[in-house]
């Protein structure tokens, strides 16, 4: 009996998030996905390198993130001490979802890392290239159907630019949304559908096994230690890259944001961070200041563009 | 060397006096943040994770291991004391598992749960070092179609295994139908029936649902009947170990639990929860106590608690092999092994062998482990149930609202919490079975999903479900179970069939 109230004691103290911490940093997603373990690395590598001593991490999962957005923007107004884990795929969520909590309503901080799209198709698949695949696209767009993660998110909007690009009517695109990568690798290696795209990272170990063929990269330029071409060397002017970034709480002081920004820095400057990035297969781009406020809101307009185009945004 | 050498090298490293050690801790912990309710195993590998940061590489592995499995074993205790799943592979355990201990026999459903999980983690982790490989090939062949008819077969079997009438189970499917469609559309990315609370976007937590319905509702049932209300709960009658006829009863239910399990969990979209239901409908088609059914039978224990054991042993076979994390634990598990520079995928078993046989020797040892922990413990676990009534549940109240609010701290889901536990309460007045509701909110989305994806994946041509031949296959074993009992009735012969069945025992 005791040792059963012992026992859920120490697993409520888990459980609970601690009050007293240097930084709260929630990470909108659940437990594993790619924010999540943003957090959580970060988490460690503050601690390691001393940037912090006591940092928690938060799970608010739901809706592409918006919902611990909402919770986020409204609950820690002024808290220098709290932060949030976002991305790319939260662009897309707040148009999609209508949500009244944009990322204007936070203080973005810091892009930390990226990752750029790979497209694949089965190794038995007739199409040996990229444009082989444009090629059958715009003969019939509805008989090339597309894996990738949820509808509206970073791959299904790479769909869409690679369609508009190509010239084919965006809304004719047969994108088949699967809860994630790993979901959509399956019906990929199943030969279930065309084509698949995603992360690099979700494919990278069936590339170099050759049960996957990798087509193209959505990045500007092509990838170190990935034998494919960019999308754009095809004649498609598209560059897609999946970036997470961390933002502090609204209603900061001149000096806190500062304050919150040098510590962040001194994250992505770390050594730890580096090998962190590394073991993960993330790229490191860091880019902070008015310099990301910039290409924040370029990305912002463009995404806005190409749902609406999409049929997903009205 | 050959796969055999390779997991005897694995058993000698994990046997280790330090490396038992470190996988005693991981069950012990992983079984304590497990036992709460609404804390599934996903969660607590999760906060459990940083701990086996500091640990060689050997020892974190083990440790790992060890909270793994600990987890998947806590969610059942709570199942069957406090009728609390934490985690919706453990909800079917529920159903009888938690009339077995008010009726007194809460020893021997532990027990049989604890020998059934080993059992069939020891099959199923034996059965992934040796056939993984194969099975994955299999598994591929499964896309959208056949997913959907998996689905169909499933509905079938189960709005006829829960509760007595048919009729009243479907009504309940359909409630867990309606919940399900609320939240955003996965294959367009459009909210349904969120009327504009950004809460509801994300659809109904299963957990949540699972809890609110069967410990709350349960809690408010209990005290609705005040002092009137029969004390039904008997703490202990009898032995609180398996009798002879206990383990006779359980052990084909644990074959087939982990027969019915490890594939299903196998497939990328398989999911844990799918193989108990599958389980526990198989057990009260075959068993030889039928009324035992809904009052503590324990083939509804020993089978369920099998296929999710299996299952979650056969998580690991995509994982490992193709890199593909089916269920939120196997996502933290991907995120665990990266840790290790482990990158899971095809070539994995080839670049790192002596990491993944030392996981699957860990996991070996960590399932003797919880044996060895929990089987003596069962008898104090029992205890649990001599508490007075209103202590207990108060108590069950307590673990079910910390539970929720650890795992997703929001007013609006303790909001949804306590509505579904009146919802669950009112169902229980009027006699409407509650886990087909949880059912429909688990499968209904998939079918719906899979089926749209067909269809998408055809261009709307409606007959690729059945030019499959496993997609027809399994629709024409449901269109079987759904027919073959109305054409028997009608030729008056379901008298003849249930004499029968009577007569084998």
């Amino acid at each position: 009996m005791k040792q059963f109230f012992l026992a859920s004691i120490l697993a409520g103290a888990l459980a609970l998030p601690a009050v007293a911490a240097d930084y709260t940093i929630i990470a909108p997603a659940n437990p594993g996905g790619g924010w999540d373990q943003t957090a959580r690395s970060i988490q460690t590598v503050m601690q390691e390198e001393g940037i912090s001593s006591n940092v928690q991490v938060q799970n608010v999962p739901g809706a592409g993130g918006t919902i611990g957005l909402a919770q986020f923007a409204s609950q820690s107004k002024g808290n220098a001490n709290a932060l949030i884990v976002g991305g790319y795929v939260m662009v897309g969520a707040i148009l999609t979802n209508k949500s009244p909590v944009t990322l204007k309503d936070v203080t973005p901080i810091a892009r930390l890392t990226g990752e750029y799209e790979a497209i694949v198709v089965p190794a038995a698949s007739p199409l040996k290239t990229m444009g082989d695949l444009v090629e059958a696209l715009k003969k019939d767009p509805g008989a090339v159907s597309w894996a990738g993660g949820s509808a509206g998110g970073t791959d299904h909007i790479a769909v869409g630019l690679i369609a508009k690009a190509a010239g084919v009517d965006p809304t004719k695109i047969n994108y088949i949304a699967f809860s994630g990568g790993g979901e959509a690798l399956a019906a990929i290696l199943g030969n279930q559908v065309t084509a698949g795209i995603s992360g690099y990272g979700e494919f990278e170990a069936q590339v170099k096994s050759g049960t996957l063929r990798l087509l193209a990269v959505s990045s500007a330029e092509r990838l170190e230690g990935i034998d494919a071409p960019t999308i754009k060397e095809g004649g498609l002017d598209v560059v897609v890259e999946n970036w997470r970034m961390i933002a502090a709480a609204p209603g900061l002081s001149d000096e806190q944001k500062a304050a919150v920004s040098a510590d962040i820095e001194k994250l992505a400057k770390s050594a730890g961070w580096q090998e962190t990035l590394k073991t993960k297969g993330w790229q490191d781009t860091y880019l902070a200041g008015d310099a990301f406020a910039e290409q924040l809101a370029k990305d912002i307009s463009s995404t806005e563009t190409v749902l609406k185009d999409i049929g997903l945004v009205q | 060397m050959s796969t055999f050498e390779f997991l005897l090298q694995g058993i000698v490293v994990a046997a280790q006096p330090m490396n038992l050690f470190y996988a005693l801790i991981g069950v012990t912990l992983g079984t304590a943040v497990g036992v709460l309710p609404g804390i599934g195993p996903a969660l607590t590998v999760a906060l459990l994770l940083p701990v086996t940061y500091k640990l060689d590489p050997g020892g974190s592995l083990i440790m790992f291991a060890g909270i793994y499995y600990g987890g998947m074993y806590g969610g059942s205790t709570t199942s069957i004391l406090l009728n609390a799943p934490g985690e919706s592979a453990s909800i079917v355990t529920a159903l009888e598992g938690n009339k077995m201990a008010r009726a007194g026999r809460g020893g021997p459903a532990l027990a049989t749960a604890a020998i059934g999980s080993f059992v069939a983690g020891l099959i199923a982790t034996l059965a992934l070092a040796f056939v993984a490989p194969f099975v994955v090939k299999l598994a591929l062949v499964f896309g959208p179609r056949e997913y959907f008819a998996l689905m169909v077969l499933a509905f079938v079997t189960v709005s006829s295994a829960f509760g007595d009438s048919t009729l009243r189970g479907l009504t309940s499917l359909f409630i867990g139908f309606t919940l399900a469609i609320i939240g955003i559309d996965q294959l367009t990315g459009q909210a349904r029936m969120s009327f504009g609370i950004p809460d509801l976007l994300d659809g109904i937590e299963v957990t949540t649902l699972a809890v609110a319905m069967f410990a709350i509702g349960e809690a408010l049932y209990i005290a609705a009947q005040g002092d009137r209300g029969p004390d039904k709960i008997e703490t202990v009658k009898g032995s609180v170990w398996m009798t002879g006829q206990d383990w006779a009863r359980s052990w084909k239910a644990w074959l087939r639990g982990t027969a019915i399990g490890f594939p299903i969990g196998a497939m990328p979209a398989g999911g844990a929860e799918i193989g108990t239901f599958l389980s526990y409908a198989a057990e009260k088609r075959l068993t030889k106590h039928p009324e035992e059914f809904g009052n503590g039978a324990i083939e509804g224990v020993a089978g369920p608690e099998a296929a999710n054991n299996a299952s979650a042993a056969g998580t690991l076979v995509p994982l490992l092999t193709l890199g593909l994390p089916t269920t939120a634990t196997a996502a933290i598990m991907l995120a665990g092994f990266q840790q290790y520079g482990l990158q899971p995928g095809p070539l994995l078993f080839a670049t790192n062998p002596q990491l993944v046989w030392g996981l699957i020797a860990s996991l070996l040892i960590a399932n003797l482990m919880l044996l060895v922990l929990n089987l003596p413990l069962v008898g104090l676990w029992v205890k649990l149930l001599t508490i007075p009534k209103p202590w207990l549940y108060a108590g069950i109240l307590l673990f079910a609202t910390l539970g929720t609010i650890g795992a997703n701290p929001s007013v609006f889901e303790l909001g949804m919490l306590l509505t579904f536990g009146v919802l669950g309460y009112v169902m229980r007045i009027f006699g409407y079975p509650i886990a087909p509701v949880v059912v429909g909110l688990i499968l209904g989305p998939l079918a719906e999903q899979q089926l749209r994806r067909a269809l998408a994946i055809s261009q709307g041509d409606v007959t690729v479900l059945f030019t499959s031949p496993i997609a027809a296959v399994l629709l024409a074993i449901a269109a079987a179970a759904l027919i073959v009992p109305l054409i028997l009735r009608a030729r008056g012969r379901g008298e003849v069939l249930s004499q029968l069945a009577a007569n084998e025992d």
